[in-house]
């Protein structure tokens, strides 16, 4: 008798995918034997375009590598640029930054846990993710005008002095408070846990074999938070969450306690920003703006792993080469180990847990 | 023959409208009311599922069409009426049409089989219960048949689970009801309730005596409707909509229609082994006219009913779903040696003497 498999296409457009990522699945019964992923259905010639555009021209467009954590990606470009010309930016709109990317990294990991929630069946916890992360991004849109694609950071400062403060506070007192209550309908849930207890283990070898970092790796045991080597988190009492098991639900629990130290780190700066004077920053011209021949990179924790971009100039007012490195770029190459062997139902929650988000990858 | 058919009889007999007719309608009609009032009750159920959920996520639910969105499912059921029906190239063309006009036909009956009201259940056989126990495992099949004349991969992911979902549920459910039929000394639903009959209110409810079956069978219900968190087969996040992903317009409707059908149905049926059925809670019925008693009667079936299908969606809005190997296990390893435990105690109450404590 001959075994005979099952050809399953798993996407590109299926729910539990987040957005347009295809899985070719080999299965014996619901058993994964094989898996394939196949990426590119959201590519959108982010590095490419980049070559035909001026910086300031190019630094809107970043925003959307990543469309839950734009921020970072703006960070980034930005201080190469700075990087590049030379250019200290001032204490404030340094804390200011931070205030903002950890702002987002909260919105980010609230995302997810709806989002992984949603894989795993259950409907309300993506409304009460959502209805907390909404906050952050009504804040977001008062601050820059944009609910998500925020167009903020500009070379040299931010584009405009930070406001709105109590909001804020408002914000985090009632994120950590919503925290507890997540515990109560996520974490004690017999079923939740059934489902992602000891699923989808990484162990520490495979995580650095795959190049895997952020969360995902801390939750495999690897200490490698990049913030802790950052100059823009210089002074900040940064605490890193790092956990052993880096099964699913190891995963879930370090993005939620990192949610916990994020809001430490907010509170940092809203405490530095209360007391500062009034923004006063010296913006680099974008016009005709041209960075000195030569290479220039620079990384990020973002919430989805280190966030590098590399630029090369040849002094001319586009880059002669841009290219990004994201994180879900490599959580999507570990499916192809990751999911052998699971059941079907399984390998959504595995990939679930991973926080893959399709145009980090595509770019 | 019960009292509503004699009226029947007599009513005709007063027109001259020879018997024969009177004794071919009366299993007719039935069957009309009840596809009216499953409209009204499905398209009811709808869209209190949808309002609640809306509650305990924090939204509103509909509230656009109609006076506080009344009628929002009416404009659904309509715009489905209105949609194309497709017929995908490769599918089993037959089998595709049976599934769900088949899908129907088990639901309909079961809700002719319940007890209403003391007069008024439109099929009363001596062995009701294990008509319905036919019936709820029933729609599996269309479940089935259309999971695999699709011609999908996901739609037989879909039956396939649905498949050994009901053969590992239908087990504990069949002890638990089985439990029931040794408190009652009956397989007549309408014998059940009338069991269930105490001197002081609602002290000889079976739930009492068989809360661990009033359980079990709860469970085992939501396991057969696919509700969740056993709701695998059509389990959106992997499956995208299972057996019933290529249907579309009327055909998807029916599908819908009858999944709401059953829900109620098994609610009905779970009040009426375990909640009294019929039975009012207070001991006493507060109309005295025997005409408005059968609807406060059937008001009070409906009552209890609609507690358990508020218990139904208040565990979807929780739960999470279940992994398929969990099920199974769940149900042979947990349910099955605890419904049997269930019985147990059942015949020892009944041995021990039904009067002794109720």
């Amino acid at each position: 008798m001959t075994i005979t498999t099952l050809k399953l296409n798993l996407g590109p457009q299926h729910p539990s995918t987040h957005g347009v990522l295809r899985l070719l699945l080999e299965l014996d019964g619901e058993k994964i034997l094989s898996c394939e992923p196949d990426i590119g259905y959201l590519h959108r010639g982010m590095e490419k375009m980049a070559e035909k555009l001026s910086y300031i021209q190019y630094l809107p467009t970043v925003d959307r590598i990543d469309y839950l954590a734009g921020f970072f990606y703006s960070e980034l470009l930005c201080r190469i640029v700075e990087k590049a010309l030379g250019i200290e930016i001032p204490e404030k709109v340094r804390v200011i930054r931070v205030l903002l990317l950890e702002l987002n990294r909260i919105s980010s990991h609230l995302l997810w846990i709806g989002a992984f929630l949603m894989d795993l069946g259950a409907v309300s916890p993506f409304f009460y993710a959502f209805r907390d992360r909404e906050m952050i991004l009504r804040y977001f849109e008062k601050l820059t005008g944009q609910r998500m694609m925020y167009n903020y950071f500009v070379f040299g400062g931010v584009r405009r002095d930070i406001d709105f403060l109590e909001e804020v506070e408002n914000i985090i007192s009632v994120v950590s408070e919503k925290l507890n209550d997540y515990d109560k309908i996520i974490t004690e849930n017999p079923i939740f846990l059934r489902r992602t207890l000891n699923k989808g283990i990484l162990d520490k070898e495979t995580a650095l074999n795959y190049s895997i970092t952020g969360v995902n790796l801390r939750a495999s045991g690897v200490d490698f938070d990049y913030r802790f080597q950052d100059c823009l988190y210089k002074g900040f009492d940064i605490g890193t969450v790092v956990l052993e098991k880096g099964d699913a639900f190891t995963r879930y629990q370090a993005r939620t306690l990192e949610i916990k130290e994020s809001i430490k780190i907010i509170r940092q700066a809203l405490d530095y920003l209360k007391k500062s004077a009034k923004l006063e920053q010296k913006l680099v011209n974008p016009v005709n703006l041209k960075l000195p021949e030569g290479d220039y990179y620079a990384d990020i924790e973002a919430p989805r792993g280190l966030a590098s971009c590399f630029v090369r100039s040849l002094g001319e007012k586009e880059p002669y080469r841009l290219k990004w490195r994201t994180g879900s770029y490599y959580s999507v190459n570990l499916l192809r180990k990751l999911l052998v062997g699971e059941f079907l139902n399984d390998a959504i929650a595995i990939s679930g847990s991973l926080d893959i988000i399709l145009p980090e990858v595509d770019k | 023959m019960n009292y509503l058919y004699f009226l029947y009889i007599e009513f005709l007999q007063r027109h001259n409208i020879p018997k024969l007719f009177g004794d071919i309608t009366y299993y007719i009609i039935p069957f009309c009311i009840i596809a009216a009032a499953l409209l009204v009750v499905v398209l009811g159920l709808v869209l209190v599922e949808r309002k609640l959920l809306g509650f305990f996520t924090q939204r509103k639910g509909p509230n656009r069409v109609g006076w506080w969105g009344l009628l929002q499912t009416l404009a659904d059921a309509f715009k489905l009426l209105c949609k194309e029906n497709i017929t995908p190239c490769k599918v089993d063309r037959f089998l595709f049409n049976l599934a769900p006009v088949l899908v129907f036909i088990p639901m309909m009956t079961a809700l002719g089989i319940i007890p209403y009201s003391s007069e008024f259940t439109f099929v009363n056989t001596s062995t009701n219960v294990i008509l319905y126990l036919i019936l709820a495992a029933f729609p599996v099949l269309s479940i089935f048949l259309a999971g695999w004349a699709s011609n999908n991969k996901y739609s037989l992911f879909g039956a396939a689970r649905s498949i050994s979902q009901v053969l590992s549920y239908e087990l504990p459910m069949t002890f638990v009801i089985l439990s029931v039929v040794v408190l009652a000394s009956t397989m007549n639903l309408t014998g059940i309730t009338l069991a269930q009959t105490s001197l002081w209110r609602f002290s000889g409810w079976f739930i009492f005596p068989g809360f661990l079956g009033f359980v079990i069978l709860f469970i085992c219900i939501l396991a057969e409707l696919n509700r969740c968190p056993f709701d695998l087969p059509e389990a959106e996040s992997e499956l995208i909509c299972g057996y019933n992903t290529e249907y579309s317009g009327m055909r998807f409707a029916i599908f819908y229609l009858s999944e709401y059908g059953m829900l109620f149905a098994n609610s009905l049926f779970l009040a009426v082994l375990f909640l009294g059925g019929y039975l009012s809670p207070f001991g006493k019925y507060f109309f005295s006219s025997s005409f408005l008693i059968y609807f406060e009667q059937a008001f009070w079936l409906f009552l209890k009913a609609s507690i358990i299908v508020f218990l139904i969606i208040w565990i979807r809005a929780t739960l999470p779903r279940l992994a398929s190997f969990d099920l199974i296990k769940f149900s042979w390893a947990v349910l099955l040696p605890l419904s049997i435990l269930n019985l147990f105690i059942a015949v020892i109450i009944k041995f021990m003497g039904a009067g002794l404590c109720f």
